[in-house]
């Protein structure tokens, strides 16, 4: 698999996500911001998480309208696959790429834990290696999570199955304590139409090591390895 | 040619600082407020031939970057 690793003034997660594919096998070059063209034979565009601009304007706002993101549009217009992780995601939102926002957590904190994901389906590029409806524990570390959209888009993503991981407790349940952010549903992740692009706020690039505390995150980098 | 751009939030949208703000205003003691909606103010200069295009450059501004309609209106204001 080759992996194109985009970064923006102001990712810092762009290290972590590399060190993950890595270790499932995958080639990764890293691309600026200002590039406006893919390495040749990319299989997968990613977007790390960080703080890009600084957050200015809303979070991923600025990002999404730099060189690369037109590069990253063109990839997923021909089928290719992309992965949004938490700065990532929001910037996917803000370019058009998956639909919604990233809104303020409801509760105005930034939260930094371990949190488990409900994994909703197992049938796309990015979730082969896990089960429908494990649990995985990974991390989450935002504090602007808080997915929103209108209803029309809830409805659709729903009905097309496009909702990748909900927030959930140690045992799959959806709880309110566990939907810290205050998320329309629960939804963490989501899938493009294809189900090509997957933009998520949690981190499965901070639980790949036994080292560090888990290795449940490693099963998105496995899946994709697989895929490509 | 200035102008003003405000963005605010749709209403209906859940906005979590507004109401941290209305908050902390009633906890200072000032009187009567119901609610507060928090939202972003842009002043911009720019060149433009005249009021129309100025505008059309402004509305450009907003869908491309400035708002993001999915839970933002925004306005403008030619000073």
């Amino acid at each position: 698999m080759r992996a194109a690793v985009v970064v923006f003034p102001g990712s810092n997660r762009d290290g972590d996500v590399s060190r993950a594919l890595r270790q499932v096998g995958a080639e990764v070059v890293t691309v600026w911001h200002a590039q406006d063209a893919l390495p040749a034979g990319t299989d997968l565009a990613v977007l790390p998480g960080g703080f890009s601009y600084g957050d200015y304007l809303r979070c991923g706002a600025i990002a999404a309208r730099a060189p690369a993101m037109d590069a990253v549009r063109a990839h997923a217009a021909r089928g290719g696959l992309v992965l949004g992780i938490c700065n990532g995601f929001q910037i996917l939102c803000e370019s058009g790429l998956l639909p919604g926002v990233l809104m303020r957590n409801a509760q105005l904190r930034f939260i930094c834990r371990r949190q488990h994901l409900r994994v909703e389906r197992a049938d796309t590029a990015f979730t082969r290696a896990y089960a429908k409806g494990q649990a995985i524990d990974v991390c989450i570390a935002h504090g602007e999570g808080n997915y929103f959209a209108d209803p029309q888009t809830i409805a659709r993503l729903e009905g097309d199955g496009r909702v990748a991981f909900r927030y959930a407790d140690a045992s799959g349940e959806l709880t309110p304590e566990a939907n810290s952010n205050g998320s329309i549903n629960a939804i963490a992740g989501i899938y493009s139409e294809k189900l090509n692009v997957l933009g998520m706020m949690p981190h499965p690039e901070n639980l790949i090591d036994p080292l560090i505390g888990g290795v449940d995150g490693r099963g998105l980098f496995e899946s994709l390895a697989r895929a490509a | 040619m200035k102008a003003r751009v405000t963005v605010t939030l749709k209403s209906g949208v859940l906005d979590p600082q507004g109401k941290a703000i209305e908050g902390a205003l009633k906890s200072l003691g000032v009187e009567g407020v119901n609610s507060v909606r928090q939202g972003k103010v842009f002043d911009i200069e720019l060149d433009a031939a005249d009021e129309a295009a100025a505008r059309a450059a402004l509305e450009k501004a907003c869908e491309k970057l400035l708002a993001n309609t999915v839970i933002e209106n925004y306005k403008i204001d030619l000073v």
